[in-house]
């Protein structure tokens, strides 16, 4: 187990910048998430902590010893990619004995760490059979053996729910988290799941463009968020965003009322943030932010009732109880409590404070 | 009553399936087969024959014998043809499908400056036929005192453009995760290759074996040019000098390419899944 820091870590391909000097330290056993959209530089930095990209600046260290310019056998790290590469010629048996293929260990010593191993992850009646005669689920399962079997210093995962279907994403997703408890192994996880983030993370890094835009706990992330992207980012669904003008201490939001909020110290154009959830079909009274606007679409859910719209020039998402499902073109009125409120400076993007 | 009605249904299902089209050709098919095995049923046939029966050109002998068969075994030439072109066959199959294989893999594979014109250097090879390259070969086997040798009937095929080229097509279908996957668990570059690259291209390696194979066991205008002393000769090269001697032998010519032919149909029979499905991947004609 190791403590991993980045330190002004830089990827460059040539003149483009693929990541921007970012600082991170990962604490020894942390369950840590790298999570953005396509293209932020998650997958780049994993990579990098890997050996499998060239650093282009900055420092790695694992374990308190600069990495930078050690292969990736010698960094004592394994990954788990996202097409689970699992060998295709090989039995499951094999494929997870192919982690130890250049220890020292004797073939039986081997041997029981795979045992040991298949036991673990619920393996051992498979052992030998091919990966093709496997589900999803267990080829992922494989791909993490071949991973654990080594006793590592830190697992990366790049990705690697993103083949499976939703029920068994979410069953592999408490697999991972379980073993993370057992094991203790510090994770470098990356996704664009921020489903996957907040549910397995003890530290989210929100990441876009290259740089890192925050880092916390899923709670931290939720929220406080510094800025619009990781506000939208984080929670599903995704938070309204109101375009709003906050002078001499008023707040006003086109088609709805609000009454009764601390406000920051802003002036200007600031946009207003309400989560869905926090945004509920009824009558308003009391402090907060009310309005109506017709309904464009429901989506029943049964637990709840997402419903979408208009209010003021705004398309926004409300949620109801699962019984009550307006009808589309009809009128609805919602609410938000005093507190629900995220202000965002409207050129910065930046927090300005809840309300 | 529910028997009757299936079976009609089949019935119909049959005679539905039975169009013109399909009558045609398979027809042609039909043709086209009986007029590529007819010179091999006679090349058989011929071979069963004594020296006054060639030119009798009734498909079944009159008198079969296996005399031929006893004349050609018992000739310690034969024997010798036989295992120069085994080895040399076998020898230029290894070699292609160790060095194409890596020489495809580096250029699939790994990012180096200058990868992609080495790749079109090597394809352009291609464009020149083998003929126009049989003097510049001759004349540096001379040199180099590779005339008349093993050596100098294989080093032109030791490695090929085509063999290259196909592996490298299809290393690139090869996801890059494998291989870092075992560059993580600590496996050198060429460990990568053979471990893991190799044994995911298998139906490549078949198809590029067995046309090396085939290629070099019935290889006959290099393997001629390069040898003088008849110990070297390969079998298609002594197998036509019965026809230099004294008079054409056609009885024996047809017994040497009867039992030269084995090995080929061995490794068609053997293989044919393989064949097939590499000509279909290489997009080759046979």
């Amino acid at each position: 187990m190791a403590k991993i820091e980045l330190q002004g870590l830089v990827k460059a391909y040539g003149n483009t910048r693929a990541v921007h000097g970012i600082d991170l330290t990962i604490e020894d056993g942390e369950f840590v998430v790298f999570v953005g959209p396509s293209g932020c530089g998650k997958s780049t930095t994993l990579r990098m902590i890997a050996g499998l990209e060239d650093i282009s600046g900055g420092v790695l260290k694992i374990g308190d010893e600069v990495v930078n310019q050690r292969e990736p056998k010698q960094r004592n790290i394994a990954m788990v990619f996202q097409n689970y590469a699992i060998y295709p010629h090989m039995t499951v048996g094999q494929n997870i004995g192919f982690g130890l293929y250049t220890s020292k260990l004797s073939k039986a010593e081997k041997q029981k760490r795979i045992e040991e191993t298949g036991k673990i992850l619920g393996l051992e009646k498979l052992l030998d059979r091919r990966p093709a005669a496997l589900s999803g689920g267990q080829r992922q399962r494989v791909a993490i053996g071949r991973a654990m079997v080594r006793d590592p210093v830190a697992f990366l995962f790049d990705e690697p729910l993103s083949n499976l279907d939703a029920q068994l994403r979410s069953q592999m997703r408490m697999e991972i988290k379980s073993l993370h408890r057992r094991l203790g192994t510090t994770i470098v996880y990356v996704t664009h799941d921020q489903v996957e983030a907040m549910t397995m993370a003890d530290k989210i890094v929100v990441m876009r463009e290259g740089n890192i835009l925050q880092v916390g706990t899923p709670t931290d992330l939720y929220e406080n968020p510094v800025d619009v992207f990781t506000a939208r980012f984080i929670g599903s669904p995704s938070m309204n965003m109101m375009e709003a003008d906050l002078t001499g201490g008023n707040l006003a939001i086109e088609g709805v009322t609000v009454s009764g909020l601390s406000l920051p110290t802003h002036e200007g154009n600031v946009i207003v943030g309400i989560r869905p959830h926090d945004l509920v079909v009824g009558e308003g009274n009391g402090a907060g932010l009310s309005g109506s606007g017709l309904v464009e679409a429901v989506e029943p859910l049964g637990s709840e009732t997402l419903v979408h719209l208009m209010l003021g020039k705004t398309l926004v998402t409300a949620t109801a109880p699962g019984r009550v499902v307006p009808a589309i073109g009809s009128t609805v009125a919602v609410r938000a409590e005093a507190g629900a409120l995220y202000l965002f400076d409207a050129a910065s993007e930046k927090a300005l404070g809840r309300a | 009553m529910t028997a009757t009605t299936t079976a009609s249904t089949e019935l119909a299902a049959n005679r539905r399936d039975i169009r013109p089209g399909r009558i045609i050709a398979w027809t042609l098919l039909f043709i086209g087969g009986l007029i590529m095995i007819t010179p091999l049923l006679f090349m058989f046939s011929t071979s069963l024959k004594t020296s006054g029966q060639v030119y009798d050109l009734r498909l079944i002998p009159a008198a079969p014998t296996l005399d031929n068969y006893v004349r050609v075994l018992s000739d310690g030439r034969f024997m010798q043809w036989f295992f120069n072109s085994t080895f040399i066959a076998l020898t230029v199959t290894l070699s292609n499908v160790f060095f194409d294989s890596l020489v495809g893999y580096t250029l699939a594979k790994f990012e180096f400056r200058g990868r992609y014109f080495i790749f079109l250097a090597i394809l352009s090879t291609l464009m020149i036929p083998t003929e126009m390259l049989v003097i510049p070969w001759y004349l540096m086997s001379s040199q180099l005192g590779w005339i008349d040798s093993y050596w100098g009937i294989m080093f032109p095929g030791l490695m090929t453009a085509f063999g290259t080229f196909l592996m490298k097509q299809f290393f690139e279908g090869v996801p890059n995760d494998f291989l870092e996957a075992a560059r993580v668990d600590g496996l050198n570059e060429f460990t990568i290759w053979w471990k893991i690259a190799m044994p995911m291209v298998v139906p490549a390696i078949s198809a590029l074996a067995i046309f090396t194979f085939l290629g070099n066991w019935t290889a006959f205008f290099w393997p001629l040019i390069v040898t003088t002393s008849k110990e070297l000769y390969t079998l298609p090269v002594g197998i036509s000098s019965f026809s230099a001697e004294s008079s054409i032998q056609w009885e024996l010519i047809m017994t040497g390419a009867a039992l030269g032919t084995i090995p080929t149909l061995l490794v068609f029979l053997a293989l044919q899944r393989f064949i097939v499905r590499g000509v279909m991947l290489a997009g080759l004609k046979g």
